[in-house]
């Protein structure tokens, strides 16, 4: 077993307001930073998990992303994995 | 024989007092059920109200059901028991997937509190069994993240089995297909955005949310009858 880093990244799916976002895009033309779009607020949720390896631990931070970390039916979520220490 | 009403009670939620006041008004019992506790305390009735629980960290009614007295929710639904989720009561349901779909955020991006028209869908669920079909009904709105969604097989589902329960006359907050409440496909699992509960006394500006409440009591007593 070894320690894995998972960076987990929650957004809005296509269609879900994000107001937020929209709010702080808005605000930016004030600071002159006129051509900034597509803003986007979203979550970020680091953990570590202690797994066999690589695959099971993203597998298992998927299931985790689906069953609590994000609702699928207005989130989508990107995971990225890596080993904290190399498995022995 | 007097309907006993469980009500949910997570930290966080703040509208089970005016829930428990509103079915004993209708000569109903009122018991308080505790988070923690995996028990529901032998109702024939639960209703799960609004507020924030465990302060919608994550999403809004996102842990709440990992709380031990879901586990008993579930289980009496699951029976066929009556349950009716209030505004974040919907969103716990649909979180602890007994209903389908989620709740974003209103389309205006505003906290919505007013009074709306609701119209009757369907008279055949735990909550509008004695309402008129098509009756309107003014009851009081009052949240962010009431805005309906779901995919588009859900929604077909949703009306071909006619499981819209109530619609907003004038939609407020975007929902897909103006949807206030929709019910489970056993039809004893509600939810709903509009509070009953605050419109149960003429001195509360409205008093149609009785009509509601009178119906989660027939059918409490109904589940009762059967059971004994």
């Amino acid at each position: 077993m070894a320690e894995f880093a998972a960076h987990v990244e929650v957004r809005h799916r296509p269609g879900i307001a994000d107001p937020a976002g929209a709010t702080v895009e808005r605000a930016l033309p004030a600071l002159g930073y006129t051509n900034v779009t597509q803003l986007h607020i979203g979550k970020v949720i680091r953990l570590v998990v202690d797994a066999p390896d690589a695959g099971a631990a993203r597998a298992q931070v998927e299931e985790m992303c689906e069953r609590l970390l994000a609702n699928p039916v207005i989130e989508s979520y990107e995971i990225a994995v890596t080993a904290l220490e190399p498995a022995t | 024989m007097t309907a006993r009403v469980g009500v949910v009670q997570f930290p966080g939620t703040n509208c089970e007092l005016d829930v428990a006041w509103a079915v004993e008004q209708l000569g109903a019992q009122a018991e308080l059920c505790w988070h923690g506790d995996a028990t529901i305390r032998g109702a024939d009735a639960v209703v799960v109200p609004g507020g924030f629980a465990h302060g919608d960290y994550l999403r809004t009614g996102a842990l709440a059901r990992f709380s031990p007295v879901m586990t008993a929710v579930s289980e009496f639904a699951a029976a066929g028991g009556p349950v009716v989720g209030i505004c974040n009561g919907f969103q716990v349901l649909t979180e602890a997937r007994l209903l389908p779909g989620a709740l974003q955020k209103n389309a205006g991006l505003k906290f919505l509190c007013e009074t709306v028209e609701l119209r009757v869908e369907t008279t055949s669920t735990v909550l509008t069994n004695a309402c008129a079909p098509g009756q309107v009904l003014r009851v009081p709105i009052n949240h962010f993240e009431g805005n309906y969604v779901c995919d588009d097989a859900t929604l077909a589902e949703l009306r071909a089995d006619d499981r819209v329960v109530v619609r907003y006359v004038d939609n407020p907050n975007g929902s897909l297909d103006d949807i206030a409440g929709i019910c489970n496909a056993a039809r004893n699992v509600v939810g709903l955005m509009p509070h009953p509960e605050r419109a149960s006394d003429e001195l509360l500006g409205s008093a149609d949310g009785v009509v509601l409440l009178r119906s989660l009591l027939a059918a409490a007593a109904e589940g009762a009858r059967l059971a004994s």
